[in-house]
């Protein structure tokens, strides 16, 4: 099995909006695949399709060469504890400690003893320098020290795949520094394989192996980073250079300017 | 053609509604039961729910008990029946105003903190990260919140009404001067087991099951934004207090009406 996840001409609309028209990608084993595009291009959607949270109209995503869009619901939840997913968020339990959310998959689905669940959480927050905050409540927590107890969570099963939604968005750059880092160390030392969704290009380049850019719908550019920066294609050059207009426009609505405002446009 | 077309939307939409609420409920309650897991959630949830309602219901009740006594006497004091003032007292509370004040009580305290907190839950993405680590939101949220819902009430109803039948005492007895005897006698020869105490409690369950239900099928489908969840609170109170006060016209005509 070379990739762990394959999206096949996957079709997903939501309510009278199509988010995804024919979009394919692949994700190999062991590797970090960057997934990229404007806000708004459904992106956190990718991730909810790939974890079985929603269902495409048509195509096939497959995950550990299992059929997502097929499996019965007790199949998706055992499928469900070989992949991780940290929140943009973090979506710590607000009504435990850090401690408690780490130990949370461990308590649910092992039959480990309170000793040995303790052992792996320390090693856990260990992992992701947090050991001293166990005690803290996550309202406690600081946005960057919120998302790597989220971390730490979400590795606690050993999990094989993670998908990470936006992990550098609203950090500061000390933090981001750590989770860029973060996010490589445990790709290496665990032996996963992550899928991280972001528009933070400089960051998530420098450690993803293979890149992806989605717009219009559909997986408009891909290749390593060194491919992507070599790409002459009008939307890669807009959205890695971060200009204003482009193929991807700035301006929601496309009605003129002066009519509008003479209030002919939406008559 | 329009009003007819939007009168069927509002059914169609109202139909659907129900069927997803009852699609929540049995998805939460049904299922292989993991007492090991669920016990603990349901300890806490009832701390939650029930114990911390107690303070509402006990000073409601002794104020509710003790305007019953002032009302009662003063009207039965005319006919010179003050001695039947602890039967009324009794029969209004394990009737009426036992279950339904009690309800209404619960569905502003409790319900709408269930609607808030598993609203908030969805708009923080805990429900979500819940599903991805393989632990169905509705076992491990909604069913512990519902369970400690259903069996809290009746015993806060049953509290209330034991409360405000003192209060009724208190008024009638140590400040009226009704015979504390001819209180307590009247009022355990009149009321009957089955007839006032079991439908009280019946009321009760009742009311339980749809306000927790209202309540937590309010939260679990809100609009994840501040203002989704203000409505949903806001929704949950008014759509729950209609409920009991619906309900309790018909289970009363049931249970009483002939």
């Amino acid at each position: 099995m070379d990739n762990f996840v394959a999206l096949k001409d996957v079709h997903f609309s939501h309510g009278q909006r199509t988010i995804y028209d024919g979009l394919s990608l692949t994700v190999p084993k062991g590797k970090i695949v960057a997934v990229m595009g404007p806000s708004g291009i459904g992106k956190t959607t990718l991730l909810r399709l790939i974890g079985g949270q929603l269902r495409p109209s048509s195509g096939s995503i497959k995950v550990a060469d299992e059929e997502v869009t097929q499996l019965s619901r007790k199949a998706l939840y055992e499928l469900r504890k070989r992949m991780s997913m940290l929140f943009q968020s973090g979506a710590l339990f607000t009504d435990m400690s850090v401690f408690d959310n780490v130990a949370f998959p461990l308590r649910e689905h092992t039959e480990l003893t309170e000793e040995v669940i303790r052992s792996i959480v320390l090693m856990k927050l260990e992992a992701v320098g947090l050991r001293g905050a166990r005690d803290l409540m996550p309202a406690e927590l600081s946005g960057g020290m919120a998302r790597r107890a989220a971390l730490a969570r979400a590795i606690a099963l050993d999990p094989d795949l993670i998908m990470y939604d936006e992990p550098f968005a609203g950090q500061d750059p000390i933090s981001m520094g750590v989770i860029v880092k973060l996010i490589r160390s445990l790709n290496e030392s665990l032996g996963l394989t992550s899928i991280v969704v972001s528009h933070d290009v400089g960051e998530v380049l420098s450690i993803a192996d293979y890149a992806y850019i989605i717009a219009d719908k559909k997986v408009v550019a891909e290749g390593t980073p060194a491919e992507l920066e070599n790409n002459d294609k009008a939307i890669v050059r807009q959205f890695l250079q971060g200009e204003a207009d482009g193929p991807v426009k700035f301006h929601y609505t496309e009605d003129d300017f002066a009519m509008d405002l003479m209030g002919e446009a939406h008559g | 053609m329009d009003s007819l077309a939007r009168l069927g939307a509002t059914v169609t939409d109202a139909v659907a509604g129900i069927g997803r609420a009852l699609a929540m409920l049995l998805g939460a309650i049904i299922g292989k039961p993991t007492p090991r897991k669920s016990w603990p959630l349901f300890v806490q949830q009832m701390y939650v729910v029930g114990v911390l309602s107690l303070i509402i219901i006990v000073v409601s009740g002794l104020f509710i008990g003790m305007v019953l006594g002032l009302q009662g006497y003063t009207i039965l004091v005319d006919y010179g029946a003050e001695q039947s003032l602890g039967p009324m007292v009794a029969l209004s509370l394990l009737r009426e105003l036992g279950p339904v004040v009690t309800a209404l009580l619960f569905a502003g305290r409790a319900g709408s903190a269930l609607t808030a907190e598993i609203g908030l839950m969805k708009a923080t993405e805990q429900l979500s990260s819940l599903e991805m680590m393989a632990v169905d939101p509705l076992r491990r949220v909604v069913a512990p919140r519902f369970w400690a819902g259903f069996v809290s009430m009746p015993l806060l109803a049953l509290i209330f009404s034991a409360v405000g039948i003192y209060g009724g005492y208190l008024v009638g007895s140590g400040w009226l001067g009704v015979d504390e005897g001819a209180f307590w006698s009247v009022m355990q020869s009149a009321v009957d087991w089955r007839d006032d105490l079991m439908n009280g409690i019946i009321k009760s369950l009742v009311f339980a099951f749809v306000v927790t239900w209202i309540a937590l099928y309010k939260g679990y489908r809100c609009e994840p934004t501040s203002a989704g969840i203000s409505k949903a609170t806001t929704s949950t109170v008014v759509t729950a207090s209609l409920a009991i006060l619906g309900l309790d016209f018909i289970l009363t005509a049931l249970m009483f009406g002939g």
